[in-house]
């Protein structure tokens, strides 16, 4: 989770910054499971077998967030891609100079 | 047969404009998209209507989907403290969306207008989901088509101006971080309580009445994931370049809306569920959110001052005016809270009424605009420009205006608090105010350049006078947004108290 964040921060590429995003999503997304795991339980499938079950709810939770994950990162390529066929350039430095120039 | 609709009613407010934004958004006409829109919107505003009517009788409505009983399904909650929310936004929706059409043609190609109205009612219905729901997880969705469908309405204004790109990408990346951490926070908080009802979280909440540092861990992320999306000062800098680089008919909607629902979910949180630590609430309010709201005030003010570009100002004015509202809720008690929602109201009218005019001044100079651009246009734009000049003034908080009202109670609020060096903070930044608004209109009215006055467009400058007149009304006859605001804190202090 601290190394998405940390991607996101110091990476000067935006398409990095994309990544890093979806690496700091999936890592609260492992941390969800996480949490629905329960000492000796099995899948949530009614059997016979099982005497305790795995909480099910923050796995829908999660995949209903991988959705928007997925959607979020989908969007942020698409700028990406945007932005190069505007700037042709996707270094936030080389924009920055590009940007001041143009200011001039 | 009707009435099989009435009832499902707090869902359909939010559906419908989901369902029609998938319906339109391929449609290549030009006026179709916002026909449809507006007939979406106008049923949108009777279903909030029969939703205050339902209101005033029973006083809450608990909507559950499915039938599945909370704390197990997803539930929606209308009562006291949003039903005037809903009814502004309803409004105001409409208005800026019959604003809209002439803008957007002017601003992105015919061609896009489909997907641009898809992308506004996916805007409209998630926003308003975000008043609604009842369900910290639910929200966290909300959030992100809110997010989403905001961004790629941002990104539109790339035909205008490239920036708008990297401004998008800048509120997705942030906006994004935002919802994550307020992600986190929900999980904290399902960790130890299993519920995800803001009604059952307050029950389970109250077994570990001395908290837990898991608790108060998932309470901060999701504070300070919220406070990411309602731009609340240090972590704002995503709202200026995204409201200025907008198209002007989004920065309407946006500035006058998005945060403002954002905002009210932030207070919703704050005093219905995280008051069942009352020491906890009170150090956030006191060390965090008091101190941040006095920067926000003066910095955004100041910053204000030294911009040439309009809209930019406008921006980090509303900076600013977030800061007046969260200075209210810090408050702590009922005519903080009261005086919050007053200004949230006004606040909302105000900005948009300003973000309109001066959207049209950028169709009509046909490039981004300055001060320098604005010389004579008191003369040549009257109109339009008269109504700038209105909505600015209450903006200071001038009398006969509904900015003032605005001031009036957070000056009382304040003064029963015995907060003396906020009050002189406030009147300073309000002086400030005067400061920028007073080179607007010095550009617009004394200087050298004469124009002939110019025709202006009626299905433009209507929609502004609209808004420019309910902010005169409001400013005169103020009964109903007191009273709505009265209600709202009402409901939440109530608990504060108990």
């Amino acid at each position: 989770m601290v190394g998405g964040l940390f991607i996101i921060i110091t990476s000067q590429n935006y398409l990095k910054k994309v990544v890093g995003l979806a690496i700091f999503q999936t890592a609260v997304f492992v941390f969800f499971v996480s949490l629905a795991k329960v000492l000796d339980g099995t899948a949530p499938i009614l059997t016979k077998m099982a005497n305790a079950y795995s909480n099910p709810l923050p796995h829908v939770l999660i995949l209903t967030a991988i959705v928007v994950g997925v959607a979020t990162s989908a969007l942020g390529l698409a700028l990406v891609l945007q932005i190069y066929k505007n700037y042709e350039t996707i270094e936030e430095k080389e924009i920055e100079s590009l940007e001041l120039k143009s200011d001039k | 047969m009707f009435d099989i609709f009435l009832d499902d009613a707090p869902a359909l407010v939010v559906v419908l404009p989901l369902l029609i934004s998938a319906i339109i958004a391929f449609m290549p006409s030009k006026i179709w998209p916002w026909i449809i829109s507006i007939f979406t919107l106008l049923l949108h505003l009777f279903l909030s209507l029969h939703l205050l009517k339902e209101i005033s009788v029973s006083g809450l409505i608990i909507y559950e989907f499915g039938n599945w009983e909370p704390p197990w399904g997803i539930s929606f909650k209308i009562d006291g403290v949003n039903i005037g929310l809903q009814l502004l936004f309803s409004i105001f929706v409409l208005v800026s969306t019959f604003y809209s059409r002439k803008i957007f043609l002017n601003e992105i190609d015919y061609r896009d207008s489909g997907k641009a109205y898809s992308l506004w009612l996916l805007a409209v219905g998630s926003l308003n989901g975000i008043i609604l729901t009842n369900d910290i997880f639910n929200l966290f969705v909300f959030l992100e088509i809110s997010a989403l469908a905001s961004i790629s309405l941002i990104a539109l204004g790339a035909g205008q101006n490239r920036k708008a790109l990297l401004a998008a990408f800048n509120y997705l990346i942030i906006g994004a971080i935002g919802a994550t951490f307020y992600v986190i926070g929900v999980g904290f908080a399902y960790a130890m309580t299993g519920t995800l009802n803001m009604n059952d979280l307050v029950i389970q909440l109250a077994q570990y009445s001395d908290g837990q540092l898991a608790i108060f861990a998932g309470m901060s992320f999701m504070l300070i994931g919220l406070m990411v999306k309602a731009a609340i000062f240090p972590v704002h800098i995503w709202l200026p370049p995204a409201y200025s680089y907008a198209p002007s008919a989004v920065s309407t909607l946006l500035a006058a809306l998005a945060t403002k629902t954002i905002l009210y979910f932030f207070v919703r949180l704050l005093y219905e569920v995280f008051i069942i630590y009352p020491s906890y609430l009170s150090l956030f309010l006191d060390f965090v959110l008091y101190p941040l709201s006095l920067l926000a005030i003066f910095i955004g003010t100041v910053i204000a001052i030294y911009q040439d570009d309009i809209k930019k100002l406008l921006a980090f004015s509303s900076i600013a005016q977030i800061g007046y509202i969260t200075l209210a809720f810090s408050l702590k008690d009922h005519s903080g809270v009261a005086s919050g929602f007053v200004h949230i109201f006004n606040h909302a009218l105000i900005k948009g009424g300003l973000f309109m005019a001066v959207g049209y001044f950028a169709i009509l100079y046909k490039d981004r605009v300055t001060l320098n651009s604005l010389k004579g246009f008191g003369y040549k734009y009257p109109i339009t420009s008269f109504a700038l000049l209105i909505c600015g003034l209450s903006l200071i908080g001038l009398p006969l205006t509904n900015g003032f009202i605005s001031k009036l109670y957070l000056f009382q609020a304040l003064y029963t608090n015995q907060m003396y060096f906020s009050i002189a903070l406030v009147a300073v930044s309000s002086a400030l105010a005067v400061v920028y608004f007073w080179k607007i209109v010095e550009q617009m009215w004394f200087s050298e350049v004469k124009f002939k006055s110019e025709k202006e467009d009626a299905y433009i400058y209507l929609p502004i006078w609209i808004v420019t007149i309910s902010i005169i009304v409001f400013g005169i006859y103020s009964t109903p947004i007191i009273e709505f605001s009265n209600l709202s804190a009402d409901y939440l202090i109530s608990g504060y108290q108990n």
